[in-house]
Parts: structure tokens; C-alpha cells; sequence
């Protein structure tokens, strides 16, 4: 009986030499990853548990995100006790100051996530790395305090749901059109529990940067973990930036799925998930005037370098609707320099944008883009429920980096073609 | 363990930003978690709940982001349990974990705000205007877990035998 990758790397890290869908297993962690927000939690449990350190201090990651730089007196006091813990556990990734930015753009990049990972974070889109060839699964405060104290957690094994993608990929369109396709077509809930596994020739084609996206927001069609192979451009993109040896894991032919699914991705347009349901799915031609009061761009979905590059090339030589603020995140520090080195961030600002340091900020409607009440915002974030960015009574509207451009230039969602 | 309430009713997809907006995540203590439970759809929910009220959901409840602060702030509140049709993954963890008990059953269209309610935790047994539902299972490795106290409790007694 074949296994799926995710069911191989799981039996890998659990001592088996097979594992299948239901089974409870005890599997070796890579990475344990928590961040301003969720390690506070995880460090009052530490204490009550009176562990004297953690299982490998070249394997808990902090990177403290969300309300930094500091937003207020009780976010600088979390940090400040995580900073604490980390110097005395000589904690050695640990992403505060300059080198700081979004957790789940600045893992892959920093080479800490490689291959064949079994990699659990305090962070629902801890889900992100599966664009790697991982296993990647968010989880609470308190199953990060056990594995960080034994390097261990325990998993119930998924079954997998394959989406087999083919066909060429339209102008315009990336893997954030893709996901909220899929997510439109199966729901919320649609593949709960499950691992979501992206397959076919149109996989192949898509950037890293694209896979990242998808991989990102499976968990908003409430899967355990979404899941790429490895091939020739995941191994150009790890190759000079592991800082561990990898390994490769690939499904077999005879596999089992709970189910197959066949996307022609040549039929996918660009969406929009309107409020208040990541699966509230239309085409972007189907939003006739819907005007907007602000637009982001950034947060681990579409905050990476070629996100920020396809809102350069909408939004060089126009200008910003005058009553719209168009708020710009560069996911990490890298990009953020590599923004600089082509232009982008020169463009943005001669457009009237707004440059934000490396944040999730307005995302989680933390700071740095608060809505106030009425107010519609459209984001290339990954979650509009209600009162995510601010106020209950405010709207967002979710989209990949052309559409939200594009919006910002008419102050309205708008399709590129509108401004191009 | 057997739990008995009065019915909160909730519908599908409940996400985490409602049952604790992202703004109060700086705070960690129980209190204040509490306090902002449902606010987003339900501004008065903390002052009208009663200790030992039970919610009643519809699918997936608890779905979106990883944060404990959602059980917390329900436990805050002094609800024992929630019963919902189906629930995200991520929460269910943390719920058990945190020691806030969760029963899969389909008791939404037979339940209205402010019914009373029973739950046999253990056996999965749900009484509701003289009707009688069964739960799905409670798995045996969360069983261990309640029975230990939650998670951390769990670990503590595996570090105990170790030394
Ligand atoms: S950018 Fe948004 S979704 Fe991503 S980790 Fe930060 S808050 Fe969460």
C-alpha cells in the first residue's frame, strides 16, 4: 500500500515505516515556532511545568510580528519577557529588531524550514512551509510548550485531498486566485482536517513565491497542512539558503486520497473573497463600484518580492486614489531591501503609497491600518471575518497584489486591465 | 462528568476574531479575555452569560487562527463545554488542552436560546427537551488528556517518572 508524502514524512519522524489516516502517532519536531502574541502563553506553561530548558535551542524559533514594533505597553512587556526567556535559553533564532519580519516569509527565507520538515507553529499559517515539501501545521500555545520541552508532539495522521491542476495560467492570474478558487468551490470547512495536496502540470509552473500563497491559506478551507513535492525550483530556491541537510519525500503512485479533484486552472480569472468568508468567492468583473477607503499589501500571503513587483508595474507612473490609503509591507527585511534595489519602493512612494517596516500590523487588525467603523478596505491578507482589520461594522475584501493595486489607482475594486 | 446549562446559540463557522478580536491578544489573563468573548456579533455576551451556561453551535466552530486566547476566553466565562456540529482543528486541540470540553453532535435546530440542557461528557449522552442525542466519541487519547488534568499536567507527570 502506497503513502502520500505527507503520511511518508510523518512516518519518518515517527520511528515507522508506515503510517495511515486516523492513526495517533508521536512524531519528532524540526522546528517549534511561536510568536509575540502566542509564546507568552507558551512561556506561563513552560514555568508551571518547571522544565529546566528547551529540547534544542537551534530548533525554537520566536519572531515577534504581530504588534511590533511595539504598539502599546502590554505588547512591549510580551516581548520583553520572550526576549528575556530567549537569552537565557540562548535561544538562536530569535527575529525582534532589524532582522525581524513576517513569520512565515522570513522562515523559508532564512533557510530555517527545508524539505521533509515536520515543522508545528503557534500559527495557524504555520501551513505556509508545505510550499517546501514539509509537513507544516499550526497548533496552540500549549502543545509549543510540550514540544518545546520534548521535542516531540503527538499527531492524528490525515487523509489527504488531492488537487490535480492543469492547463496554462491566464495573465494576471497566481496561486492567490487558485486558493480562493478552491476555497470558494469546497467551503470553510471544505477540507477540515485534511491535508491538501497540489499536484499536476500547472504546479509546476508557479513560483515559489505563488506556492507559498497557496500553501498559506489552506487552513482557511480548514485543512491540517497543504503540501507541495519538491522539484527543480524548490531546489533552486533551498539550495543557498538551508541551514540543514534536507530530505525528499513524494507520494506514491498508489497513493490514498479521500479524494481527487481536477482544476483547470486555464478557466480560473481573478478573484475576490468578499466579506465576511475567505469563501464568499467572485470574479473580480462580477464587483461593479465597489468603492474602497484602504488597501494592503503586504502579510504572509502577498508580502513577498513578487507580489511587491507586480504592484509596481500597476501602480508606476499613477497615483493613489486621493481619498484611498494604500498601505505597502514588505514581508521581510530582504525584500524590503531588494524593493529598494529595484525601484519598487521609490514607485510606491511617488504613487502616495504608505511604506510599512515588516509587520502583520494591519492584518489582524493589530495597528498600522486600523479600520474605523463603515469603512472597506481590500487586502491581499488572508482572512476577512468580521472585525478582523478594526471595527466590527468595516468590511474587507481579499485579493492577490494586481487587484489591490489596481484598486488603489480607481478607488474602487477594479481589474488591471482598468488602469494598464 | 456531567454538565447542565442553559443554551447560548451560535451558527456556523464561529472564527476565532469573533470569539476573541485580535486587538485584545496582547492581553493573557482570563478576566479580559472573557469579558470580550463574542463581541464582534454579541457586544453584551460576557455580562448576560452565567456561569455553567452552555454554547450550541453549528459547523466549524472555532475556525481561523491558533490563538489559545479563544478557549481561554470561553472557560473564562464559566462555560464548561461547547457542542457544535463540527469544529476546526486547531481549536479542538487547544480546547482539550486548556481542559474546555467540546462534543461533536448535531443538537442545533432541536436547541433554542435559553433551553436547558444536559451532557454526559463521558458517556456522550445529550438531553434536551426530552429528547436524548448521542455524541460523536470523545477520541481515547483526549479522554487521557481530561483525565490527566489537560495537556501540560500530562507533562508534568511524564517529566515526574523521568527523573
Ligand atoms: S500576516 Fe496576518 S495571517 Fe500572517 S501571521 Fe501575521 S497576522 Fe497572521
Amino acid at each position: 500500500m502506497g503513502m502520500t508524502i505527507t503520511e511518508k514524512i510523518l512516518a519518518d519522524h515517527s520511528g515507522r515505516s508506515f503510517v495511515e489516516p486516523g492513526e495517533i502517532i508521536d512524531a519528532r519536531v524540526d522546528i517549534v515556532l511561536a510568536n509575540d502574541i502566542t509564546a507568552p502563553l507558551s512561556l506561563e506553561e513552560f514555568e508551571k511545568v518547571g522544565a529546566k530548558g528547551v529540547f534544542d535551542n537551534e530548533r525554537v524559533v520566536f519572531v515577534l510580528d504581530h504588534f511590533t514594533p511595539n504598539k502599546d505597553v502590554i505588547s512591549a512587556e510580551n516581548c520583553k519577557k520572550i526576549r528575556e526567556f530567549s537569552k537565557k535559553h540562548q535561544i538562536k533564532h530569535f527575529y525582534e529588531g532589524g532582522n525581524c519580519g513576517i513569520e512565515h516569509a522570513l522562515l523559508p527565507e532564512q533557510g530555517i524550514v527545508v524539505p521533509g520538515d515536520v515543522v508545528i507553529g503557534a500559527d495557524s499559517h504555520t501551513c505556509t512551509y508545505g510550499a517546501l515539501g514539509a509537513f507544516a501545521t499550526g497548533m496552540g500555545s500549549t502543545d509549543i510548550t510540550y514540544a518545546m520541552v520534548t521535542g516531540n508532539i503527538w499527531f492524528k495522521v490525515p487523509e489527504s485531498i488531492k488537487f490535480l491542476c492543469y492547463g496554462k495560467w491566464q495573465k494576471w492570474v497566481t496561486g492567490k486566485d487558485l486558493i480562493l478558487h478552491i476555497i470558494g468551490m469546497i467551503g470553510v470547512d471544505g477540507a477540515l482536517y485534511a491535508a491538501m495536496e497540489f499536484d499536476g502540470e500547472a504546479i509546476s509552473t508557479l513560483s515559489m513565491d505563488s506556492r507559498m500563497t497557496v500553501a498559506n491559506m489552506a487552513i482557511e478551507a480548514g485543512a491540517k497542512n497543504g503540501i507541495f513535492k519538491v522539484d527543480e525550483k524548490t531546489i533552486s530556491y533551498i539550495k543557498e539558503r538551508a541551514k540543514r541537510p534536507y530530505k525528499i519525500f513524494e507520494s506514491d503512485k498508489d497513493a490514498r486520497y479521500k479524494q481527487t479533484i481536477e482544476i483547470d486552472v486555464s478557466k480560473i480569472g481573478l478573484k475576490v473573497a468578499c466579506p465576511h468568508l475567505p469563501s464568499n468567492v467572485v470574479d473580480v468583473e462580477g464587483l461593479k463600484d465597489i468603492e474602497i477607503d484602504q488597501v494592503v499589501i503586504g502579510s504572509c500571503t502577498n508580502g513577498r518580492l513578487e507580489d511587491l513587483e507586480t504592484a509596481a508595474n500597476i501602480l508606476k507612473g499613477k497615483k493613489v486614489a486621493s481619498w484611498v490609503r494604500c498601505i505597502i509591507i514588505p514581508a521581510t527585511p530582504e525584500i524590503y531591501r531588494e524593493s529598494i534595489k529595484r525601484g519598487f519602493i521609490e514607485i510606491f512612494m511617488e504613487a502616495g503609497c504608505i511604506i510599512s517596516p515588516p509587520t502583520c500590523g494591519p492584518c489582524l487588525g493589530g495597528h498600522m491600518g486600523v479600520l474605523a467603523k463603515g469603512e472597506r478596505a481590500i487586502a491581499t491578507t488572508n482572512r476577512n471575518f468580521i472585525g478582523r482589520m478594526g471595527h466590527p461594522e468595516s468590511e474587507v475584501y481579499l485579493s492577490g497584489p494586481a487587484v489591490a493595486a489596481s484598486s488603489a489607482i480607481k478607488g474602487r475594486i477594479a481589474h488591471p486591465e482598468e488602469v494598464l | 462528568m456531567i454538565y447542565k446549562g442553559n443554551v447560548w446559540k451560535f451558527g456556523d463557522n464561529i472564527d476565532t476574531d469573533i470569539i476573541i478580536p485580535a486587538r485584545y491578544l496582547a492581553h493573557t489573563d482570563p478576566k479580559t479575555l472573557g469579558e470580550h468573548c463574542m463581541e464582534p456579533i454579541s457586544p453584551d455576551f460576557s455580562k448576560k452569560v452565567k456561569k455553567g451556561d452552555i454554547i450550541v453551535a453549528g459547523a466549524n466552530f472555532g475556525c481561523g487562527s491558533s490563538r489559545e486566547h479563544a478557549p481561554i476566553a470561553i472557560s473564562a466565562l464559566g462555560i464548561p463545554v461547547v457542542i457544535a456540529k463540527s469544529f476546526a482543528r486547531i481549536f479542538y486541540r487547544n480546547a482539550f488542552n486548556k481542559g474546555l470540553a467540546l462534543i461533536e453532535a448535531d443538537v442545533y435546530d432541536l436547541a433554542e436560546e435559553g433551553d436547558e440542557i444536559e451532557i454526559d461528557v463521558f458517556s456522550g449522552t445529550i438531553k434536551i427537551k426530552g429528547n436524548t442525542v448521542k455524541a460523536k466519541p470523545i477520541p481515547p487519547f483526549m479522554m487521557e488528556l481530561i483525565e490527566a488534568g489537560g495537556l501540560i499536567n500530562y507533562l508534568k507527570k511524564k517529566l515526574e517518572e523521568k527523573k
